[in-house]
């Protein structure tokens, strides 16, 4: 794959990514509930737009690392006005892309570094580590743990290290297996 | 086929001629009975209007029968789930008719979680000559009476009443896509995103479980079922789409809970085809027997495909509905018309299919011949009784004069729901809050 192909491709795979994280939220707050169905391919369609994402950031190597980092800001949009209706997730794992557990078919991760990075900055209720069943979510109407910030003060970003809940046990917050055990 | 065209416009909001649809209005299925003698549609605001076919007269033979409005009844409100903080849609999702064993008409209709029996009967006569009240209903003052008679039933303009006579509820977690009654004409089921329930039309408390495809952890999902429905003829077997594309066909006599599929129709994909979007335009959107209950026929978002019952491994036949929209998978996602759900429906002799796309297009498909014409179901392009015209979606290059580019095609009208008579050559077709009739020509 040439390297003008391999872009093309990743920011196609970002694109759709992001349209696919703005479908999810505005699928939270229609009528009727949440279509298992459709949650069900949007996923597929994230899954698969991540991994070619990801796989297309390999072959480019490190030269992307910066315009995709500004590119991400609308992402982060997207996902800001996020409500926390569902139980808390555990953070995404934000390790680098080789690093990757291989657990397919078995778990859900939405989305790609970058954003979760973000998002654990962004929420109060995300900061738990625990994996978080059906039957032990934390109830939503619970105060969250998370500090209040003074006025002046800043979040810093958690190390990459602290987010790791444990190999093939991290959540997205976005993902479907968040989604599907409200039902 | 030539057709000539009848329209009947259904539009309950008062700004009819500003060309508005409320949103109630948008017409989510149609269905004719077993005779063609009633057509029923459902809509989103939960109404189900009733069309009965005209008798045809001696005097006026062109005039064939023409569908007039029967009966109009709110067959399902929407609800709220407490438990879950949840509102239920009162959309109609399908109905199915029971063939007619008396004067009444039954159907089954079904939203999202409850499904319900309607009788639809008529009243031509009504009791008279009371003697506690009179005619309007007034009570009579007793020292007025002076002596007995006995009520007798007098004529009376027809009226037609809805019934609601069973309430099947409480037995769907996810939401219905599907029922279907059995030709046993005792059982129907109905099918959410997991589940298959099997129903005695008699019994509302009790429902059978007899597909259930729910992993034990929901983080493995990875297929949903998407219709299903019994065999014509067959009582013991029903059949269902899934998500990946693929249809199982099971027999209930093998065991109660028909977890394991006696065949399985999976067409190979081809990789060359492969995009972000495979899985969504594999899933199937309907499936449907054909009427001699020898072959099924599947809508997956591109194609629709005759599968064989004998032959597995690859359907008999695939039609192309609107191929030109492969190249524009990326837009129709973010405008999420990738996630449409057509209708695909037989003729009565099962030799032609038709389905809908967009723009107010719809498709059929002759399977003798081979050939395949696209029509359009507008008020602007057909006056009533013209013939329709065939309709051509330019796919490249130069633009005929009465071709239509790709681009220009109208995503917002779509055709989802179509159905044909079960033996003349009569179809209806939604429109989104339309309804459209069309017949075969008389010569």
């Amino acid at each position: 794959m040439s390297a003008t192909t391999a872009m093309e491709v990743n920011v196609e795979a970002r694109r759709i990514l992001a349209v696919s994280i703005s479908k999810l939220y505005a699928s939270r707050t229609q009528r009727g509930g949440l279509r298992l169905h459709r949650s069900l391919l949007l996923s597929m369609v994230m899954r698969s737009a991540r991994d070619i994402y990801h796989s297309s950031r390999e072959t480019e190597g490190q030269t992307s690392e910066e315009p995709m980092e500004t590119s991400s800001s609308p992402v982060e949009q997207t996902v800001l006005p996020e409500p926390q209706p569902e139980p808390q997730p555990a953070l995404n794992s934000v390790e680098p892309p080789t690093e990757e557990p291989d657990s397919e078919g078995e778990e859900e991760e939405g989305c790609d570094s970058e954003i979760t990075e973000d998002k654990e900055n962004m929420s109060p209720t995300k900061q738990s580590r625990k994996r978080r069943g059906k039957a032990s979510a934390a109830p939503d109407f619970l105060p969250s743990k998370r500090a209040r910030l003074e006025p002046g003060e800043e979040r810093y970003a958690a190390p990459m290290g602290s987010c790791r809940a444990g190999a093939g046990d991290s959540l997205s917050a976005l993902s479907l297996n968040r989604v599907i055990p409200a039902f | 086929m030539e057709e000539e065209s009848d329209t009947r416009k259904i539009n309950n909001s008062f700004l009819r001629d500003h060309n508005y649809a409320t949103e109630a209005d948008i017409i989510s299925t149609v269905e004719f009975n077993s005779s063609g003698e009633l057509l029923a549609t459902g809509d989103k605001g939960g109404r189900v209007v009733v069309f009965q076919r005209e008798q045809e007269s001696k005097s006026q033979p062109q005039r064939r029968g023409e569908y007039n409005v029967y009966s109009t009844f709110q067959s399902h409100e929407p609800e709220f789930d407490y438990l879950k903080s949840l509102e239920i849609e009162e959309k109609i999702n399908k109905i199915k008719w029971l063939p007619q064993q008396n004067a009444a008409y039954f159907l089954l209709s079904t939203n999202d979680k409850t499904v319900k029996l309607w009788k639809i009967s008529e009243r031509d006569k009504r009791p008279e000559g009371y003697n506690l009240k009179d005619d309007d209903g007034r009570i009579r003052d007793p020292s007025t009476i002076t002596s007995l008679r006995v009520p007798v039933l007098q004529p009376m303009d027809l009226m037609v009443e809805a019934t609601s006579r069973r309430v099947f509820s409480n037995a769907h977690t996810y939401h219905i896509n599907s029922i279907s009654v059995n030709s046993d004409l005792q059982t129907y089921i109905s099918t959410d995103d997991l589940r298959v329930n099997l129903w005695n039309l008699e019994i509302t408390d009790r429902s059978f479980n007899i597909v259930d495809i729910k992993p034990a952890n929901m983080e493995e999902l990875t297929e949903v079922i998407t219709s299903a429905e019994f065999h014509p003829q067959q009582c013991h077997t029903f059949a269902y789409s899934s998500s990946k594309g693929s249809i199982r066909l099971c027999d209930m006599r093998e065991a109660a809970l028909c977890d394991k599929h006696c065949k399985y129709f999976e067409e190979p994909e081809d990789p060359s085809t492969r995009s972000f979007f495979s899985e969504i335009i594999s899933s199937i959107s309907d499936v449907k027997f054909s009427h001699n209950g020898r072959y099924l026929m599947t809508r997956d978002y591109l194609t629709v495909k005759v599968w064989d019952l004998q032959m597995e491994n690859k359907p008999l036949e695939t039609y192309q509905v609107h191929d030109y929209l492969r190249g524009k998978l990326c837009s129709l996602y973010e405008n999420d018309c990738i996630f449409d759900k057509f209708e695909c429906v037989w003729n009565g002799s099962d030799s032609v299919i038709m389905t809908g796309s967009y723009n107010n297009f719809f498709r059929m498909f002759d399977r003798n011949t081979k050939r395949d014409v696209t029509l359009e179901a507008s008020r602007e392009n057909s006056k009533p009784r013209a013939i329709l015209k065939p309709r051509k979606v330019c796919v490249g290059g130069k633009r005929r004069k009465d071709e239509i580019s790709v681009d220009s095609l109208d995503f917002s009208k779509k055709i989802l729901h179509t159905t044909w008579h079960p033996h003349e050559n009569i179809i209806a077709v939604a429109a989104t809050n339309n309804l459209y009739i069309f017949q075969d020509k008389v010569n």
